[in-house]
């Protein structure tokens, strides 16, 4: 069945784009939430139904090679997830009608883009969907059509562009060496030419590639401005999602499924995710702007995951994808926060902001939630994908980048508290008396995913036993 | 000859010219693929990147205005304060590369079965031309999304 997760967001997107009535159009939202809800139902459930061992009606049609283990799970979920709030809150941002229909139109695309690239078996298949994402990905920033949307686009494009030709190269010269583009024999073949300078320079084209398309320090060059110039709905996607699954997990997938880590490697990994913890968090401290504060310190989380994914232990890889799904989580809960004060206030100038907890409670209450999940502190999900995080680093000897990790995440509350003062705490700032919240299309999309926050934090033993031991087996 | 003409494609200040720099790299790389025993890849670089590919340049060209004499100047300007030390810089480059001597063995090893590139590309890979389909489906769809409102 797995191949019902594209071919039925594809079928979805072909009907509704033929020439239909109003009535059928009006529609379109309603099947797209059922067709993402369903998504994230059945993943949820795997492990009390399995529904992925239920014959493919489709195979007799078409010749898939797809696989799904325990991480394309967790990515699965995220996807559905952020994919599901990204279009609520666009329902409630983007004016209704023609402009909206196209937003649809591209998510869907992207979804089936993102579950192809947590589906996919080999580099090629891999490749191919990470530019279904990108292409669907440049369109969407650009749809604010402002000066500034437009050269983010362009900057994510010619960047995008670059990582993808480095990407194509290690896999013509991963295909010469394994005669296949499956990551099987791909995996053979690079065990057996571990030695051989052009697996290493296909990893080293692959790492720098992927880091691109993750928006890590020093690649990070498109992310703020992609982030903060596009539409509210595009923001949540693309933090929450889009660079996870084109960059992170492609990168976790092929190092540790694929290649098998080097000590090169790893020192590499650690060291950019390093640099981005801390690039990232001082970055964030001097932003006035509330989306272009959030991007940095999506850089400075992404750097995280990253730096754990080079420490290497199973206990560390477990942290960076613990940390990916929770970053996924808050990072979109934020950005929905900063729909709903743009929507309230026509802006997300910070120094415009103050007293705004008073005035809007749900956005106020969820942002603290989001903020302290970020910052690592107890009992939420945040604070348990650090600690593994960062007692991981400690426990393999990296105690140098232990201590950069727990620093960076003091840094982290700095900065999120400034923007608590700045914004939503204190006074109510003059010519603010009026403001009020967004409304239920916003609020329950935010006491959601607050509510994910704190659960995840809560039933961390359950969570861990039930999606995260599996990725130990897998993984290694 | 192609690094040339890759050079002219991307300096001119002139879109048509660059248009026509882009066709001439895609000759120039089909005959060398057609050199390197790949006629199929050779056909689909002629037919597709140096003649379909330049129409649709051309037509969306011819939709623009011509630039102003003084404008192109200043263009010229430009790229030329951009890229006045690239050759500087190719040139330490290259002398670096020829002076140091590789330290790994640069043998490239070979695969354990060779199969046909046509074969792993095409004939097994249902989920890619699908990938590739889509491609074109987002493409489509964005055009509709950022061109049909301007229109309006």
């Amino acid at each position: 069945m797995p191949s019902l997760l594209i071919l039925l967001p594809l079928a979805v997107l072909v009907i509704f784009n033929l020439p239909l009535g109003m009535a059928m159009r009006r529609l379109y939202y309603w099947i797209v939430a059922t067709v993402l809800v369903a998504q994230g139902f059945f993943v949820a459930v795997t492990p009390f139904f399995d529904w992925k061992a239920l014959n493919d009606p489709l195979a007799m049609f078409f010749e898939y090679k797809l696989s799904i283990d325990a991480f394309s799970l967790i990515m699965l979920f995220i996807i559905a997830l952020v994919a599901s709030v990204s279009l609520q809150v666009a329902r409630y941002t983007i004016e209704p009608g023609r402009k909206t229909e196209g937003f649809i139109n591209l998510l869907l695309v992207t979804v089936i883009g993102m579950n192809a690239i947590v589906m996919a078996n080999g580099i090629f298949s891999l490749y191919v969907f990470v530019e279904v994402v990108a292409v669907s990905s440049f369109i969407l920033i650009a749809m604010n059509k402002s000066k500034f949307a437009m050269e983010g686009a362009f900057k994510y494009l010619i960047l995008s562009a670059v990582a993808s030709v480095m990407i194509l190269f290690a896999i013509a010269i991963l295909f010469f060496i394994s005669g296949d583009t499956s990551f099987s024999s791909v995996q053979s073949a690079a065990k057996v030419q571990a030695a051989s300078a052009y697996v290493k320079i296909a990893m080293m084209l692959l790492i720098a590639g992927l880091f691109i398309k993750s928006g890590i320090v020093p690649f990070h060059g498109w992310l703020p401005d992609a982030y903060t110039e596009s539409q509210a709905p595009v923001s949540v996607l693309l933090a929450g999602i889009v660079t996870k699954t084109v960059g992170v997990y492609a990168l976790i997938r092929l190092m540790y499924y694929v290649f098998g880590m080097s000590p090169a490697a790893q020192k590499i990994l650690m060291f950019a995710g390093a640099l981005s913890i801390v690039v990232g968090a001082l970055a964030a401290i001097t932003q006035k702007n509330f989306k272009k504060m959030l991007a940095y310190s999506s850089v400075s989380q992404m750097g995280y995951i990253i730096l754990a994914l080079g420490c290497g232990t199973t206990m560390a890889i477990i942290g960076a994808v613990f940390h990916l799904l929770n970053h996924a989580i808050f990072k979109s809960l934020l950005f929905v926060n900063s729909a709903s004060v743009e929507k309230s206030l026509g802006t997300v100038d910070m120094e415009k902001m103050g007293g705004l907890g008073q005035k809007m409670p749900v956005t106020g209450f969820t942002s603290v939630i989001a903020f302290l999940s970020t910052a690592g502190i107890p009992p939420l999900s945040g604070f348990w994908s650090k600690l593994i995080i960062i007692t991981a680093l400690w426990t393999a000897g990296n105690t140098g980048y232990a201590a950069l990790a727990l620093v960076s995440s003091i840094i982290t509350l700095g900065y999120f508290l400034s923007m608590q003062s700045m914004a939503f705490f204190g006074q109510v700032r003059n010519g603010l008396e009026d403001v009020k919240e967004s409304g239920m299309g916003l609020a329950i999309p935010q006491a959601i995913l607050a509510i994910v926050t704190i659960g995840i934090g809560l039933l961390f033993p359950v969570i861990y036993n039930l999606f995260l031991m599996p990725l130990g087996n897998i993984l290694r | 000859m192609l690094l040339m003409a890759i050079v002219w494609t991307v300096m001119t200040p002139r879109l048509l010219r660059s248009v026509v720099g882009l066709a001439a790299v895609s000759v120039i790389l089909s005959m060398i693929m057609f050199y390197m025993d790949s006629p199929l890849a050779a056909v689909f670089e002629l037919s597709v990147c140096a003649g379909l590919i330049p129409v649709i340049f051309f037509t969306t060209i011819s939709f623009t205005q011509r630039v102003g004499q003084e404008e192109l100047i200043e263009r010229k300007k430009i790229i030329f304060r951009q890229y006045v030390y690239l050759p500087i810089i190719l040139a330490v480059v290259a002398v670096v590369m020829l002076l140091s001597k590789p330290v790994v063995d640069f043998v490239f090893p070979t695969a354990p079965v060779v199969q046909d590139v046509r074969k792993v590309l095409w004939d097994d890979r249902h989920l890619d031309l699908l990938g590739q389909i889509i491609i074109i489906l987002a493409g489509a769809l964005g055009i509709v999304a950022l061109f049909k409102e301007t229109k309006k």
